[in-house]
């Protein structure tokens, strides 16, 4: 009855896929399934050679941005309401382990994307075409490492401001740029230093001189806005490239 | 999992029965299906011995590590055995990868490691800080390392052994395409599946970390950073912050960005070998495994209040006292050496003769950094690395000596500072420059 309705056939617009011939036009017409080819070597997809790690990243990536919007319904990135919106999400809010989903689910990315690293290197998955997706997929590493570190500050508790702290101390260290690097002398005007406690790599980090409330704000629309669109991107392009260079990996 | 350590024999109880239930199945699969029965009595009787642990788990007396091997492992923990001790431990992996990646012998590390872990697990300080919310993912992180190094390992182990008889490697062997849908379809969402099962578990069974609210006079001893950055925590010990936190870290992803430009070995593209890529290997599994997460594993379980060495049954003590008497190499040479005072500029000296005397003070570390970073490189293009040199020309050649001169100069500094107690090579804190 309701596959052969009208709104049905207008969304799918072929039967089930359980011939040949339906298989293959699935991969086509469906947007989420283009991702896809229609076709893979089988030994491609064997799990005891790509361990799934790049998918799984994907899949956590996408449970960080489900949980992430329903957090962000609970909480306001002010030193007034932080650290209790998040002991009222424990204590109050019902279905109470999306904080618990969101931050198991960001170590696990950290550690699926290293894993996924891992294996491309172990079966030389980025020697030529791959070189650029590789390099990709280092930024990538980069921003995932990001995400989880300005993510860390949000609960606004002892365990989260002094790890931003300790974390963002080193880049008062920054040559030239960091009041306490090497060089920092180099940007002068006539006598005057250019490179104060309130002017270095680290005040731009924290949008203050230490991490306060214009860090919280700063962090928060990073975590939240920023990366996560830097992100998106170059996943669509690590994609497409996986796509464009070869398919997925085997030896050649 | 989470709480005090009064619920702990509970958890012990069901982790013991989780892995006697491995070993059951395993027992059977060797019976079943590959018809060794007396390895399958040999897993039997493991399986007996762990229901034994749970059962006194579950009465509330885990069996444990006698209290003399625990103070031995804490006496005996330090950089020194922790550090050689690792990295002996890999270098005997990889010599003896061929027996270490038998199924068989695999699976008894595996119990052998769980069993070490539960035992380990009964003494409160060791507890403390692997059940630690935060910690939780590095121990899964440890074994799950440890799985994939095995898997990848094996293959190829196997794909070595089948090159040198001149055949293809296994992977090339299937050459059969399959559809999408299903087959790919359909593991993806298998996996899906899974994952959210497993995610939902660990969120309903471990509760995420939240402690006193934030407060800017009261700091944390010891104070962390996140797990993934702990490595290079690790580093201030040995670079000051413009090092270790700034330059070293955009070389970790420099360099890692480089491999495919410096890697010119067109072999090993697409399976699993390592006779094929030796040099890569090794340089990457350094890398990866001694300087990146053995560097993590020794912040989170081993460093303490004022980052001082703990053991991993030891109580973190804040008054812990070690003696630290760190030398730069300049008061070697100054004070030590020539039995005079570091030349200092005279008072009221102009810009330049402040520069000139910090040269002469620092000399001999600047000579040894100019002899590492500048004439080591040509000096490997002609001896040990000359095929390198010819086969990447002189830019990529020059970029991975630096690379690689730069991953070395960490262990030659660790070993520098716990044998000589070395500082900085060379110091300048007039302008923040010490290395």
């Amino acid at each position: 009855m309701i596959r052969e309705s009208q709104v049905w056939k207008s969304i799918f617009r072929h039967p089930m896929p359980q011939d040949r011939r339906n298989r293959i036009v699935v991969m086509l017409t469906n947007f989420f399934l283009h991702l896809h080819p229609v076709s893979v070597k089988k030994q491609g997809i064997a799990l005891s050679y790509t361990w799934c790690m790049g998918g799984v990243t994907f899949f956590l990536f996408l449970v960080e941005t489900v949980t992430g919007v329903l957090l962000m319904f609970y909480y306001r990135p002010t030193l007034e309401w932080a650290y209790n919106d998040i002991l009222s999400l424990r204590d109050v809010t019902s279905l109470g382990i999306l904080r618990e989903l969101h931050r198991w689910g960001a170590h696990a990315m950290v550690i699926t994307v290293w894993l996924h690293m891992y294996r491309v290197f172990l079966t030389g998955s980025y020697k030529p075409p791959r070189e650029f997706n590789w390099v990709v997929g280092v930024i990538l590493l980069l921003l995932t490492l990001l995400l989880s570190f300005t993510g860390y500050l949000l609960p606004w508790d002892q365990l989260a401001i002094w790890a931003i702290t300790v974390g963002s101390n080193m880049a008062r260290a920054t040559p030239v740029l960091g009041h306490e690097g090497p060089g920092q002398q180099l940007l002068n005007l006539q006598g005057i230093d250019m490179i104060t406690n309130a002017s270095d790599a680290r005040f731009a980090l924290l949008g203050e001189r230490f991490v306060g409330e214009g860090t919280l704000n700063r962090f928060y629309i990073l975590h939240c806005i920023a990366i996560p669109l830097a992100v998106s991107l170059l996943l669509a392009i690590h994609f497409w490239r996986v796509r464009k260079d070869g398919g997925i990996s085997g030896p050649l | 999992m989470h709480g005090s350590s009064t619920d702990i024999s509970g958890f012990l109880g069901g982790y013991y029965l989780f892995l006697a239930a491995m070993n059951a199945v395993m027992a059977f699969h060797v019976w079943h299906n590959r018809h060794r029965v007396g390895e399958a009595i040999f897993w039997i009787v493991v399986f007996f011995g762990l229901m034994a642990a749970a059962a006194s788990s579950l009465g509330h007396s885990p069996p444990g590590l006698p209290e003399g091997l625990r103070n031995a492992v804490n006496y005996a923990t330090g950089p020194v055995i922790y550090s050689v001790g690792t990295t002996a431990l890999l270098v005997l992996a990889f010599v003896l990868r061929k027996f270490l990646v038998q199924p068989r012998v695999a699976w008894i590390l595996l119990n052998v490691s769980l069993v070490l872990m539960g035992l380990s697990m009964v003494d409160p300080n060791f507890a403390a800080i692997v059940t630690k919310p935060d910690n939780v993912p590095i121990v899964g992180l440890v074994f799950l390392l440890g799985f994939f190094t095995w898997l990848a390992t094996a293959q190829a182990v196997k794909n070595d052994e089948r090159l040198k008889q001149g055949l293809e490697p296994l992977e090339k062997l299937d050459n059969e395409k399959v559809l999408v849908w299903p087959d790919l379809v359909y593991t993806e969402l298998i996996c899906m599946v899974a994952l959210t099962a497993f995610l939902l578990i660990w969120a309903i069974s471990l509760q995420a970390p939240l402690e006193e609210p934030a407060s800017r006079v009261k700091t944390p001893n010891p104070s962390k950073a996140p797990w993934y950055f702990l490595g290079l925590q690790e580093m201030l010990v040995y670079y000051d912050p413009w090092m270790a936190g700034v330059v070293l870290p955009s070389l970790v992803l420099v360099g890692l960005a480089a491999i495919p430009f410096l890697d010119f070995n067109k072999k090993g593209n697409g399976y699993y070998t390592i006779d094929e890529r030796k040099f890569s290997y090794l340089i990457f599994q350094f890398g990866f495994l001694e300087m990146w997460v053995t560097l993590i594993i020794l912040g989170t379980f081993f460093r303490g209040p004022n980052w001082n060495i703990f053991g991993p049954f030891e109580f973190w003590d804040p008054h812990k006292v070690l003696a630290l008497n760190n030398v730069d190499l300049s008061q070697y040479f100054w004070i030590y050496g020539m039995g005079e005072a570091l030349p200092k500029a005279p008072p009221g000296s102009s810009l330049v003769w402040e520069i000139l005397y910090i040269l002469k003070r620092e000399w001999l570390g600047i000579a040894l950094l100019i002899g590492y970073f500048v004439a080591l490189p040509p000096l490997m293009a002609v001896t040990v690395f000359r095929s390198f040199f010819v086969k990447m020309g002189f830019v990529r050649f020059m970029l991975m000596a630096n690379l690689l001169l730069f991953m070395a100069a960490l262990p030659l500094k660790m070993v520098l500072r716990w044998v000589w107690n070395l500082k900085y090579i060379v110091s300048i804190p007039e302008y923040f420059l010490n290395f």
